[in-house]
């Protein structure tokens, strides 16, 4: 509780000691943490892209990760997709090492994300990009789906009725038929999030979710980043550029310089905090504040 | 069977629908008679070049690897396939076709996939042009092994004039209509299924499918193992049309030419275009053999004429006007027209 109120700078010595809580929101004090993420770092050639990286985000958190472009945040989302194996440290998904899974085991485990350049299913319709994502939990082998045994049939059915039920939720069920290609741009971006709910995450990444977005979308979109955590009960971590939308929505945040991890703590500390106005916010913002 | 069709999608049933009609035509003027020398020759090769064009759309359009080794595939199934069946048939003469096809299409089929699980594990490793050019080399090593095998008769090819005389085209057309029929219904069952969704999701973003939970690796295995698995049946049909087997019939020609009906055909999870293709390729050829010397030449540029009217954007008006939904579009509209013109007559 009382490191809530100091922010602690990353360093090498936190790497073996109690992972720090300062990110954890109140409500999820004492529950495990979703993400226990220690010391982690990547290399690339010469550049050591991100380097002791810990942070534990809280099972119900909404938290955020920012910083200059090309600070290593993306490189951090995939390190804990592992679609980036680490040079260093681990990563605790729910207690479990997801070292040395695949990116989709990853995934089953419980983390799922959106990219920063919109990746959907261009030549599928809304829908199936949906269904696409539920594969992990409605089953149904190639035989059944072969032959078209009853397995097939239920499996068909669930995906389609929860699909919809999503889409819905959302309010793009009148969308389901068209082409995820053919969407604006807006509605891509939401179809994203939308397809790694469906894969029923523990922890959902959000790259950059309003990059694109005109203020009034925005607006939406911190709502929603809301009622998905409420709705799902699940944690939710996004690299965001847009300040009112970070400051707004996140109750942690991690802020990230030449991959190294300078500031972590409530948005009021990140705010008011040296190093990142040095870094990142600029002067501007604090004779705001 | 019931289930194998039910709720099926309506592209799909059209698909159908013509295979099934074709096939009753081909029974029809094979059975009466009617059917020229020409003709009657022409039958069984488009019977399976449709089986081997929709098999390569599975792997080219739906999981949108591109492959010049289909030959090969082929040509594994028809040898394999065949020397099951003259075995057979030298062990136990009395057997009849119903008898020993079905296993000699089994067997290939199996033989086919296994090559095309062996092709398609290095095969993760390279992508797009680089596959094409692995699995190119795979049918050309294919076919010189072939070559120097001596139980499937080498460079003289594999003699299958024991079988051959007791099948026309009129007593195989049976077991190729049902082998093609049933074949393309539990392809597009794949398709339209959730595992049918994982393969196109990789086509579409292999990246954004891995972070969806899709085992990337197992799903082009297992598609280039299926869609081998059909190209060697293909191969068995084949064989049991020709009297002999011979290792240069499959070369990177033939992988081509199957190749080159599934983009006419537009790929992708609509199989209609592909069977249609491989008709009308098949037929093309034959047809033009009256024009001798252009024969080659007309064909060309009318394949870039096919090619221009089913994908270049300027034709895209006239595409849209010929498609059946605009048809439809247009029925009910004049319906719905003259409804009103009625309910106008009547107040
Ligand atoms: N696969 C890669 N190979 C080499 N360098 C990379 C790779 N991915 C990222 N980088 C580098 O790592 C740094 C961080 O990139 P990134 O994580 O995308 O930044 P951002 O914070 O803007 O998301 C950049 O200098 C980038 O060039
Ligand atoms: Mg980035």
């Amino acid at each position: 509780m009382s490191n809530r109120n100091t922010i602690i700078s990353a360093n090498g010595t936190e790497m073996f000691s109690p992972p720090s809580n300062v990110l954890i929101p109140t409500r999820d004090e004492g529950k495990q943490p979703v993400l226990d993420v220690r010391g982690l770092g990547i290399d690339f050639g010469g550049l050591r892209a991100v380097d002791e990286f810990t942070i534990t985000v809280g099972p119900t958190e909404i938290a955020g990760l920012i910083g200059p472009n090309g600070a290593g945040k993306t490189t951090v989302f995939n390190l804990l997709t592992n679609v980036y194996k680490p040079t260093r440290g681990a990563i605790l998904l729910d207690g479990h090492p997801t070292a040395g899974k695949t990116v989709a085991q990853v995934n089953r485990m419980g983390i799922a994300r959106t990219f920063q350049n919109i990746r959907l299913f261009d030549q599928m319709t809304v829908l199936d990009n949906v269904r696409v994502g539920m594969g992990n939990n409605i089953h149904c082998n190639f035989a059944e789906s072969f032959l078209r045994l009853p397995r097939h049939f239920k499996a068909e059915k669930r995906s389609t009725e929860r699909a919809l039920e999503l889409l819905s939720i959302f309010n793009m069920e009148s969308e389901a038929y068209t082409l995820a290609g053919n969407l604006p741009y807006g509605a891509q971006r939401r179809l994203e999030i939308i397809r790694a709910l469906a894969t029923e995450p523990k922890v959902l990444l959000l790259d950059e979710p309003a990059a694109g977005m005109n203020p009034s979308e925005t607006v939406a979109l911190m709502e929603s980043i809301r009622s998905i955590r409420d709705t799902f009960g699940i944690a939710i971590m996004l690299i965001e550029h847009d300040m009112n939308l970070v400051m707004g929505v996140c109750e942690g945040i991690a802020v990230l310089n030449f991959g190294k991890l300078i500031a972590k703590g409530t948005p009021d500390q990140i705010k008011n905090n040296e190093a990142v106005i040095e870094a990142y916010l600029g002067r501007q913002e604090k004779k705001e504040a | 069977m019931k289930n194998m069709l039910s709720k099926i999608n309506r592209k799909d049933a059209l698909t159908l629908g013509v295979l099934v009609a074709m096939f009753l035509v081909f029974f029809v003027v094979l059975s009466t008679g009617m059917a020229s020398n020409q003709l009657k020759n022409m039958i069984i090769p488009m019977s399976y070049y449709i089986l081997l064009a929709i098999s390569l759309n599975l792997m080219v359009g739906v999981l949108g690897e591109l492959s010049l080794g289909h030959a090969g595939f082929m040509s594994v199934g028809a040898y394999v396939g065949c020397y099951v069946a003259v075995t057979l048939v030298e062990k136990y003469p009395s057997m009849p076709l119903a008898a020993y096809l079905p296993i000699a299409m089994v067997i290939g089929g199996l033989a086919a996939a296994a090559f095309g699980v062996i092709i398609g594990i290095p095969a993760l490793r390279v992508k797009g042009d680089y596959l094409a050019i692995v699995t190119l080399a795979f049918g050309e090593i294919v076919r010189t092994l072939v070559q120097n095998m001596s139980v499937f008769g080498g460079a003289l090819g594999l003699d299958t004039g024991d079988i051959r005389p007791k099948n026309t085209a009129l007593t195989l057309l049976p077991f190729t209509a049902a082998v093609v029929i049933l074949s393309a219904i539990l392809i597009m069952n794949l398709v339209r299924s959730k595992h049918g969704r994982s393969i196109m999701a990789i086509r579409d973003n292999r990246i954004a499918a891995e972070a969806c939970g899709i085992n990337v690796n197992f799903y082009k295995v297992a598609v280039f193992g299926i869609s081998a698995f059909f190209a060697g049946v293909a191969g068995v049909l084949y064989g049991h049309n020709f009297t002999i087997i011979k290792p240069e019939t499959f070369g990177f020609n033939m992988s081509i030419e199957i190749l080159v009906m599934v983009v006419l055909g537009g790929m992708g999870s609509n199989m209609l275009g592909s069977v249609v293709a491989a008709v009308v390729l098949t037929v093309l050829p034959e047809i033009l053999r009256d024009f001798q010397d252009y024969r080659m030449l007309i064909y060309s540029v009318m394949l870039v004429l096919i090619m221009l009217f089913t994908s270049a954007p300027a034709f895209a008006g006239i595409r849209e006007r010929l498609s059946l939904g605009f048809i439809k579009e247009k029925l009910t509209a004049k319906k719905k027209a003259k409804k009103k013109s009625k309910e106008g007559d009547g107040a």
